[in-house]
């Protein structure tokens, strides 16, 4: 008897292997034609976020705000007032830091969870796994519109006042989501190779949170050091994210321009080769 | 082969599924150390070089003991796992329907008869018009809008059951669905694969009910660790499953 050739009966009947990962534009238009279940899962998610907390919606704000407060607290008194930047208030510059970057933590950490913590939606429904991450992110965007109402406010009631400038903040906030959707792209595919990476997340964050100068101003800090380590600081995009935010929204901080370019930059950069590297092991997840 | 046959829909060629899990107790101890890196993994072969085609009309039971890797097969075929070797072909995107398959267990009904048909590729147009069908199917009207983990597991298999029937499919894949729904469910149920197969579909089902087998399938596959021991007509091959145990 001789073996069946399965290939080639498959072939003849025009059958096409399952599972198969589609070309990146298919699957960037898969991803798009199914774009409704992305947007629905966040909305859902944060819905039953809301309705599961006593303060409901209230806690996407007060969490970010009761950070704020305590580390303004903890380190308004412990560092010194040298470390803060000249001529600008203090509570407002701890806040916009904060507040901003809870935006990139929690990105960040969401969409490490994204692939992992779904696991038996990914094993039971196929669809693009990109959709996945990219509703986390949508999520992040949503919960940032509340924040940032509360944000204003509180900018305002320090008496900081609202210009023109102000309208730049959303194409900064666009180029940040642009950031942390990369990020989280990269995060979600290495958490399934390797798992323990879960447990290094709030580190990587942590040192984040530090070298991005949230409650002090990296330019003083560092401004006694060798010249590169400033150089070198600034280049970290979170951090220029967040002083392109404050030079927008309050006085006395000024975002250079090429601060700018390396937010574009990283953006563009983070975006394409997170989609890239996420797309490349499109069979994989759900496997382990 | 003869023509008489259908046109063939799914093909299996030669399928190999590895698992690598993580093992505790004696086994992990013995070889414990920090330095290698294969720390307590072992590897667990489900399925061991199994070869089929499905054609046209077919309604094919699956079955055998617990553990064989019948739902692995179920779930390389509609591509959730990636096989170690060889491949799966279809003509069309095989659509998995398990127990397991749970959903979002704090959203309602209503919500994840949305997620689950925009996930299966619907737009919400084409949710909206067939919500009411079902729902109706699932039986649910009443409890529609509690969330998921308050219902029974009768109720949420009803439920995803009438989800992914809800979109034609030509390879529907139903892994023991069926055994947890109540009598007259069941009976909807059989119908609508039965229907479906005459649609020149291809349904595969596994269950533990061989009667449920007997009265949907027209062919029958058994699995036995990981391997593919009989393949024909239901009957013959029940009785010799049955005769096994």
């Amino acid at each position: 008897m001789t073996p069946t050739d399965y290939e080639a009966i498959a072939r003849d009947a025009g059958l096409e292997r399952v599972g198969a990962r589609p070309p990146l534009g298919a699957y960037l238009a898969e991803m798009w034609q199914r774009r409704a279940f992305a947007t629905s899962l966040a909305m859902f998610r944060l819905q039953a976020q809301v309705s599961e907390n006593r303060l409901g919606l209230a806690w996407i704000v007060l969490r970010p705000l009761l950070n704020a407060a305590l580390y303004g607290t903890i380190f308004g008194i412990i560092l010194p007032r040298d470390t803060r930047p000249d001529g600008v208030a203090f509570v407002p510059f701890v806040v916009v830091g904060v507040f901003i970057f809870e935006f990139f933590s929690k990105s960040f950490a969401e969409g490490a969870r994204s692939i992992v913590g779904n696991a038996s939606l990914v094993r039971s429904l196929a669809f693009p796994r990109m959709l996945l991450p990219v509703s986390h992110i949508v999520q992040q965007v949503l919960e940032l519109i509340p924040m940032m109402l509360i944000l204003a406010i509180i900018v305002i009631g320090f008496g900081q006042p609202i210009t023109w400038w102000w309208l730049l903040i959303i194409p900064a906030l666009i180029l940040m989501t642009m950031f942390n959707l990369g990020i989280a792209l990269l995060a979600a595919r290495l958490t399934v190779h390797v798992r323990d990476l879960t447990q290094v997340i709030p580190l990587v964050t942590r040192l984040f949170f530090y070298a991005s100068g949230i409650f002090y101003s990296l330019e003083e800090v560092l401004a006694d050091q060798a010249d590169w380590m400033l150089k070198a600081a600034q280049l970290n995009p979170v951090h220029d994210y967040i002083t392109i935010v404050r030079d927008l929204m309050l006085e006395g901080i000024n975002a250079p321009g090429w601060m700018w370019m390396v937010a574009t930059g990283a953006a563009v950069a983070t975006m394409v080769v997170g989609i890239v590297f996420f797309w490349l092991a499109e069979e994989r997840y759900g496997h382990d | 082969m003869t023509d008489d046959l259908g046109k063939p829909t799914v093909v299996v060629d030669n399928l190999h599924i590895k698992y690598k899990t993580f093992t505790s107790g004696k086994t992990a101890a013995q070889n414990r150390s920090l330095l290698t890196r294969q720390r307590g993994i072992k590897v667990v072969h489900a399925l061991k070089g199994v070869s089929f085609v499905a054609r046209e009309g077919e309604s094919i039971g699956v079955i055998g003991h617990n553990g064989s890797g019948k739902s692995t097969l179920m779930r390389s075929i509609s591509g959730l796992i990636a096989p170690a070797e060889g491949r799966v072909f279809a003509s069309s995107r095989p659509a998995l329907l398990g127990v397991n398959a749970a959903l979002i267990p704090r959203l309602s009904g209503e919500k994840n008869v949305l997620l689950g048909g925009l996930a299966l590729g619907m737009t919400p147009a084409e949710i909206n018009d067939k919500f009411d069908e079902i729902v109706g199917f699932a039986d649910l009207e009443e409890f529609i809008d509690l969330p998921m983990k308050n219902y029974s597991s009768g109720m949420s298999s009803r439920l995803r059951f009438s989800i992914a029937m809800s979109r034609d499919h030509q390879i529907l894949l139903v892994d023991e669905a069926l055994a947890v729904g109540d009598k007259e469910f069941r009976a909807k149920s059989e119908a609508r694969i039965r229907a479906m197969r005459e649609e020149a579909g291809t349904v595969f089902l596994v269950s533990h009910s061989m009667k449920s087998i007997l009265d949907t399938c027209n062919r029958v596959i058994w699995i036995d660790h990981g391997e593919l021991k009989m393949d024909g007509d239901p009957r013959e091959v029940v009785a010799a499953y049955t005769e096994s145990k």
